[in-house]
């Protein structure tokens, strides 16, 4: 499969960046590439330039800062996994990363091109609304609640770049999936975090977008342990139905992968 | 188009290329590297899996613009002086393969696995090996290789 013609551009810098692409006409950042490429052989995406952001050197990069861990948004999801600064601070961010796609996938594929793209059923939008972190980019800081906007969608505006996101460490969190078999997208994945301020849940793999599961969390504040879910009911109304699973056995999933993922928290060494 | 330069298998090349050209038809159509093959296109099979500065990743879901000044492994670069590679004389010894399709990819990725994991456990590999399908040997085979090659490598 071909995509249709474009122009390669490699800045070596941020402003570069922004710079080539004020110049473009219908441009697309590329970091992994994992989903932008396949999108492209499909001809389900056409840019006429590609501005190739993986090489530049400012966006990669793992720091803990107090109690934020702050990642490049050019970071491989195989460095997140495989990162002891990760495992020590939030072990089920490490624990997700690992989820993703393969490991060749992995090795290409960036966090900022993930939530830049929020795919309905990707990984790290949960980690990111669940870890209440703040998204910055080359123009402004952008937190958590606000950056998701909708299928494929975000706040992000045109040219616009993500350089970092910082995750809140929790008092324990986990992540669940069920993954679909074919894919490994989830279907649906729950990540469950414990803050100093609250429960934060968040789904995805269940909707057209990635959501806070308002539900789970008071009644999770209530008493944080799996039982507490068993009465609970999640709503399947607008959840996506296909092939794979009907919205009816997504909002089962969701349930059940929140359980599990409440059974980790307590069991976890992290506390 | 672009000029680009990269090291496949030890000897650099420098080429003009289409943007749009993937890595896979690059290594195929213009330096006749036909050991690296195209199963499904859509980043799901892994039989075009080639080693990017030494990690696996699917060179169908890359374009050659993107490795220029890159380091390349494929299979056909994994003997040394007319001896199979550990990991494809254990493929060959266990008879990890049935129509031989899958293998090249199969064996990248059980190489780059091998690199990172010394002594996996047939759990670990059967995760490792999620983006690698073979549609013929039910995977025991593959998996009895990869463990055999762990212990001589």
């Amino acid at each position: 499969m071909y995509p249709a013609s474009f122009r390669y551009l490699r800045p070596a810098t941020l402003g570069e960046a922004g710079q080539l692409f004020n110049s473009a006409s219908d441009a697309r950042y590329v970091a992994g590439g994992q989903s932008l490429i396949p999108a492209m052989k499909q001809r389900l995406a056409s840019p006429s330039e590609l501005i190739d952001i993986s090489r530049i050197p400012a966006l990669s990069f793992i720091r803990r800062d107090g109690d934020l861990l702050a990642i490049g948004a050019g970071t491989r999801h195989a460095d997140v996994a495989a990162s002891a600064e990760v495992e020590g601070a939030i072990p089920a961010l490490a624990t997700l990363a690992g989820l993703i796609g393969d490991p060749a996938v992995r090795h290409r594929g960036t966090l900022g091109g993930s939530i830049a793209n929020n795919d309905p059923a990707a990984d790290y939008p949960a980690a990111v609304l669940a870890l209440d972190a703040v998204v910055t980019t080359n123009r402004r800081n952008i937190p958590a609640d606000l950056f998701f906007t909708g299928m494929f969608e975000t706040a992000l505006e045109p040219g616009e770049i993500v350089t970092q996101v910082a995750f809140r460490l929790p008092r324990r969190a986990a992540y669940m999936k069920f993954p679909n078999p074919a894919s490994r997208y989830a279907m649906p994945g729950v990540f469950v975090a414990e803050h100093a301020h609250g429960i934060r849940v968040a789904v995805t793999g269940a909707a057209s977008c990635v959501y806070r599961a308002s539900e789970l969390e008071s009644a999770l504040a209530e008493r944080l342990m799996p039982e507490t879910l068993d009465t609970v009911t999640v709503a399947a109304e607008e959840f996506t139905s296909d092939l794979f699973a009907s919205a009816e056995y997504r909002a089962h999933l969701v349930k059940v992968m929140a359980q599990r993922a409440v059974t980790s928290m307590l069991s976890s060494r992290h506390g | 188009m672009s000029t680009i330069s990269v090291e496949v298998n030890g000897e650099r090349h420098t080429a003009e290329v289409e943007d749009r050209t993937l890595l896979v038809h690059f290594l195929r159509d213009h330096l006749r590297l036909t050991g690296t093959h195209i199963g499904c296109d859509t980043s799901q099979c892994g039989a075009c899996v080639v080693h990017l500065n030494g990690k696996a990743v699917k060179s169908c879901t890359m374009f050659a613009v993107q490795a220029d000044g890159d380091s390349i492994l494929t299979i056909e670069g994994l003997s040394r002086d007319g001896k199979l590679h550990p990991v494809q004389a254990a493929f060959q010894e266990h008879h990890g393969l049935q129509c031989g399709f899958c293998t090249p990819g199969m064996i990248m990725t059980a190489v780059d696995l091998l690199a990172r994991h010394a002594q996996p456990d047939e759990a670990l590999i059967r995760r490792e090996l999620e983006g690698n399908f073979c549609r013929c040997t039910g995977y025991l085979n593959i998996i009895k290789a990869i463990q055999a090659a762990s212990r001589a490598v």
